[in-house]
């Protein structure tokens, strides 16, 4: 049964968002033709992401959600069957823990993908798999890379807001691309109401 | 060491996940009332909203994980009690939400054409213990009291396009009822004022471009708020932002011959005193409202009465003004003024090895994500506690095998996960004939018939 579910549970952004998006009365302001069908079926945000990543429906290939095992499993790993050569982007998150684990990346993707395909040790990432329904995969930028990413939309800027621990550099996850002028960068995880909790906990502890 | 969650919505679930997944050798148990799992994800969240429930996916991926076991159609506290389940694991945690809702408190409330939105909400939803409610929706103005985001959920499905609605899981009987609905004006009534509401921006912009129906807000409730915002956090300035710019924006012009849209509003600073009955004296006709003026600022403003009030007439009404959790079991502690169960950090107060996450540890708000964090902050107390020796789990617990021969004593017979796999996978083909994504299956009897229970 798992097996059957791991292509369910993580498709490409723009086949899960063909079933579940529903026209919304805010169409995106863009230009018909081509993404004239699309625009039918998708929500501005996602055309929005299409743009920024630079891939058409036909030809984004579909995010894997490999199997989270609950053994405490740290550091990077390449997702099943990613082809190392195409991936040449490397990228740094740092978690709660103040691990930094270290993985590559393929252009294009969005940094959501990237810590799904590799599995990463970040605990509670993406809930609403990358559809701008909730905040989980808030990331935390310098200054210089911040200023480069792509244009934020009202969307992600409504969800940004119910974030933890947001700042004037913190972006979500699932709306931004790795980019080749984006290697070496690192990202951070922002800590949660339960990590302020285990951080007094840790300075009362070395304090006896 | 063995784990009992009791309630499998986000908070069940994302406590259990997090257990599970940093301790390699933790056994967890959820157990659930209904046969289905997934609480308010299944039952709480608009069906238009199917991107907030795709947490679904993780959750199942829990359930089916090797130490994880799913138990549904077991009410604790009547089925198997929490001292029961103390004995049969090391630890216990509770997350059984919030069933109840707040009452008004006012005269007129029992009328007919009053209801909470809680039980608004379930049914539309095909949450069973609502689907009696058969809501009257043949007014034109619907009253909602409170201004938050179930309230925002409630007026855009009375108001909602049924070509939309047609197209999600919304029950097939509200539907029909919708179909037939009269209502074409919604007012949301809060006491306090626009810096205090509680519903949040996506949902707000959703309610402004929402397809036939236009936003009446008056200019006159956000004058002199420009300066009250300038240094506020951005989510607060954000939400005021919009909030002023739709009440300053003219209107769109019908087509011609086009119907006339549907409209809703915000109205601020006005507490309801009674619900006004028909001459009859049987249904409610209308609300009477205190004028209230605004004593401190922002969270910790107070709504007092002026004095003045003023009538609206209104055929529904619907009072979204909280929900609320009950007490379980006389062994477990309950605030009642509060209603949560007294704890830290989700280690329930006086009680060893019971603990609490979600709604019922904080109190009834939040959305996944506030869940979320609640429920790692709960498994991490219950980690600390394994690792720390608070919890002795040198002897073993037969966790399941104990609980097991209590139920079929009492007559009690679980429900697994894969049983809710074949019922889910009887909604979804129901559905599919309609191009839903599921029918979903609102009596509970027809779901253990499919299961052959």
């Amino acid at each position: 049964m798992p097996a059957l579910l791991l292509p369910v549970l993580y498709k490409s952004l723009i086949k899960l968002s063909l079933h579940q998006r529903q026209l919304r009365g805010h169409s995106s302001r863009m230009a018909h033709g081509a993404l004239g069908l699309l625009r039918s079926r998708l929500s501005a945000s996602k055309i929005r992401l299409l743009l920024l990543c630079g891939v058409t429906e036909q030809h984004h290939s579909p995010a894997k959600w490999p199997e989270r095992g609950f053994s405490s499993v740290q550091g990077s790993q390449d997702g099943p069957g990613e082809s190392s050569s195409e991936d040449h982007v490397t990228v740094h998150f740092i978690n709660r823990d103040g691990e930094r684990l270290t993985t590559t990346a393929k252009e294009g993707q969005s940094l959501l993908e990237v810590v799904v395909n590799h599995n990463l040790a970040i605990d509670g990432f993406g809930a609403c798999e990358g559809t701008l329904a909730c905040s989980t995969c808030h990331l935390i930028f310098d200054k210089d890379t911040f200023q480069k990413l792509g244009a934020i939309s009202d969307e992600e800027l409504d969800m940004l807001d119910l974030a933890y621990g947001l700042t004037d550099t913190s972006r979500l996850g699932c709306q931004v691309c790795v980019k080749k002028s984006m290697d070496g960068v690192t990202v951070r995880v922002p800590m949660d109401v339960s990590d302020m909790r285990k951080q007094l906990e840790v300075g009362k502890q070395s304090k006896q | 060491p063995r784990v009992c969650v009791v309630g499998s919505g986000p908070a069940g679930f994302y406590t259990a996940q997090h257990i599970l997944k940093h301790h390699g050798g933790a056994l967890v148990d959820i157990y659930e009332k209904l046969p289905v799992p997934f609480g308010l994800v299944r039952f709480g969240v608009a069906p238009d909203h199917p991107e907030v429930k795709n947490v679904i996916n993780t959750f199942t991926q829990t359930a089916q994980s090797e130490r994880c076991a799913y138990y549904g159609n077991v009410t604790v506290g009547r089925d198997v009690t929490v001292p029961e389940l103390q004995r049969a694991y090391h630890a216990v945690v509770l997350s059984y939400g919030a069933e109840d809702n707040r009452v008004l408190g006012i005269p007129g409330e029992n009328l007919a054409g009053v209801y909470s939105a809680r039980a608004f909400v379930g049914w539309y939803n095909g949450l069973p213990e609502n689907q009696g409610l058969k809501p009257d929706l043949s007014c034109e103005t619907a009253l909602i009291l409170g201004h938050g985001n179930v309230a925002l959920d409630i007026a855009r499905i009375l108001l909602s396009p049924l070509q939309l609605l047609r197209k999600t899981d919304i029950t097939d009987s509200s539907l029909a009822a919708l179909a037939c609905s009269k209502v074409k004006r919604v007012w949301l009534v809060g006491r306090r004022g626009p810096l205090q509401v509680a519903f949040t921006i996506k949902e707000l912009r959703e309610m402004i471009n929402l397809p036939g129906a236009r936003a009446v807000l008056d200019p006159a409730d956000f004058t002199g708020l420009e300066s009250a915002i300038k240094d506020a956090p951005r989510p607060r300035k954000r939400l005021t932002e919009l909030m002023m710019k739709t009440a300053l924006e003219k209107p769109v012009e019908a087509a011609a011959g086009a119907a006339a849209p549907r409209e809703w509003g915000l109205k601020f600073q006005r507490s309801p005193q009674a619900v006004l009955p028909s001459a009859d004296g049987s249904r409610a006709r209308g609300i009477r409202m205190a004028l209230t003026h605004l004593q401190g600022s922002g969270d910790s403003a107070k709504a007092i009465p002026t004095g003045d009030v003023e009538e609206l007439e209104c055929g529904l009404v619907l009072s979204s003004i909280g929900y609320r959790s009950l007490p379980l079991d006389p062994a477990v502690p309950f605030d009642s003024q509060r209603g949560v169960i007294p704890n830290s950090s989700g280690r329930v107060e006086g009680v060893p090895g019971l603990y609490c996450s979600g709604w019922v540890k904080r109190g009834p708000t939040g959305v996944i994500i506030t869940t979320m964090n609640d429920s790692f902050d709960t498994a991490q107390s219950v980690l600390e506690d394994l690792q720390g020796g608070v919890l002795d789990v040198s002897p073993s617990r037969e966790g399941f095998g104990l609980v097991e021969s209590i139920l079929r004593s009492r007559g009690v017979r679980p429900v697994s996960f894969s049983d809710w796999q074949k019922i889910d996978a009887a909604e979804v083909a129901r559905g599919k004939a309609a191009g839903k994504p599921r029918e979903k299956i609102v009596d509970p009897a027809e779901m253990l018939q499919i299961i052959g229970h």
